[in-house]
């Protein structure tokens, strides 16, 4: 047992002032704000979301130490998994993405034209490679692990994604900061630049946790259900 | 037990090779790496023998300075000895640290080579955290290439260098940049106008 983790009778206020991003995950379960002084347990039944499922989220979101054994997530319903990693997904290229883009090329247009040209286009083309990386996994990934849970085997030459293109994501996230607070020149719009850095660095940090449970816990779940479906 | 500390000689003079590689093996502290007759030699096969310790002629190096750095850049943790025995200017000499004469005693010239690799250690992480971020001409040169989209093979066959030299560019890039990706170090690259 792991003594300290968040567990069921918590309540969800205590939750989000131990770890303010819990917050941002809330919509990713269809959980509204407004829940007052209720357990985590009275709010995911609430709202219909199993809540060791939601726990799981919240305390890999919080404890870096944590990481979870096929043994525990067997005990776990993971039905919610796909549709929260499609949240996250929608989240990300529909509300920060697009609001980080606004934001960078609003600086990069007052800065010197020949920055301002490629810092865009390197925004411009991390966007696409994200974009192209959710739409494999929502092509493939997503729906086997659907027809697993249904009992049917995955469809034959796909394949859980096993790469480690996530780190090339992140890679280019801290780059972008990096060039962002250190190598364009500081007399633009100096506010809006910092704004602009701690935006990234968020969405960093959420990636970053996104990739954690999509390579620690949805790939060796698939792999067992793969396995004990066969 | 300690590891075997493996050393370079480069000493054009056969009888002080054998000489000082005699009398270092005796000690069972060190391993000598096949001795090398020039600085050209030098500058070639060092990232490939990597030597914990380096005891150079100084009369070999054309120009002290900037062969020295070359070699701190290789390889910043590796103490360099100058051996002497013939008149060193000393607009060269100052740019050593160690000196040992060849006519000093055994345990004199021990001494000086544990206190130089004894210095390093002490020093351990802190020589390269203390050394300045600004890029230098060669790690330039290897990132436009980068930037340019070469692959570490294709820039090793450029710029005449082995590709673990060209790694080990892109890895001090990397940590004095805190650039990773290849297309952040190409912005980086436009941004301080580097291409052209």
């Amino acid at each position: 047992m792991h003594s300290s983790l968040f567990t069921p009778h918590m309540k969800l206020a205590d939750l989000i002032a131990a770890n303010h991003n819990i917050i941002l995950l809330l919509p990713r379960f269809n959980i509204p704000l407004g829940f007052g002084e209720k357990s985590v347990r009275e709010v995911c039944q609430a709202n219909q979301v199993p809540v060791d499922f939601m726990l799981l989220i919240c305390n890999l979101y919080s404890f870096d130490h944590y990481l979870p054994s096929i043994e525990e997530l067997k005990t776990i319903d993971m039905r919610p998994l796909v549709p929260y990693l499609k949240a996250s997904h929608d989240y990300y290229l529909q509300e920060r993405l697009p609001h980080i883009e606004a934001h960078l090329n609003h600086i990069a247009d007052r800065s010197t034209p020949r920055y301002g040209t490629v810092l865009k286009q390197f925004y411009a083309d991390f966007r696409s490679e994200v974009a192209a990386h959710f739409q494999t996994e929502e092509n493939y990934d997503f729906p086997n692990l659907q027809r697993l849970h249904e009992g049917l085997r995955p469809q034959p030459g796909t394949c859980a994604h096993q790469d480690q293109s996530h780190n090339g994501l992140v890679d280019k996230l801290n780059d972008l900061t990096q060039i962002v607070y250190k190598y364009l020149p500081g007399n633009v719009l100096p506010e809006e630049t910092m704004e602009l850095v701690f935006d990234i660095l968020q969405l960093s940090a959420d990636i970053q946790k996104h990739a954690l449970i999509e390579e620690k816990i949805l790939v060796p779940y698939f792999a067992w259900l793969e396995r004990s479906v066969k | 037990m300690n590891p075997l500390v493996s050393v370079l000689i480069v000493e054009p003079s056969e009888i002080i090779v054998e000489g000082l590689s005699a009398m270092l093996t005796d000690t069972k502290r060190y391993h000598l790496l096949s001795p090398m007759h020039d600085a050209e030699a030098l500058m070639e096969r060092l990232p490939v023998v990597s030597p914990d310790l380096l005891i150079v002629n100084p009369t070999l190096l054309s120009s002290a300075s900037k062969q020295l750095s070359a070699i701190a850049q290789l390889r910043p943790s590796m103490p360099v000895v100058a051996l002497v025995y013939q008149y060193v200017a000393s607009s060269v000499m100052e740019h050593f640290r160690y000196v040992v004469d060849i006519r000093a005693s055994r345990s004199a010239i021990c001494a000086v080579l544990s206190e130089a690799l004894d210095a390093v250690a002490n020093e351990g992480e802190t020589v390269e955290q203390t050394e300045n971020y600004e890029l230098s001409e060669r790690e330039t040169d290897v990132l436009v290439l980068v930037a340019k989209g070469l692959s570490s093979k294709e820039i090793a066959d450029t710029l005449h260098i082995s590709i673990h030299t060209v790694n080990s560019h892109r890895k001090n890039i990397t940590h004095k940049t805190g650039i990773k990706s290849v297309a952040g170090l190409a912005v980086y690259a436009m941004i301080h106008n580097l291409m052209e």
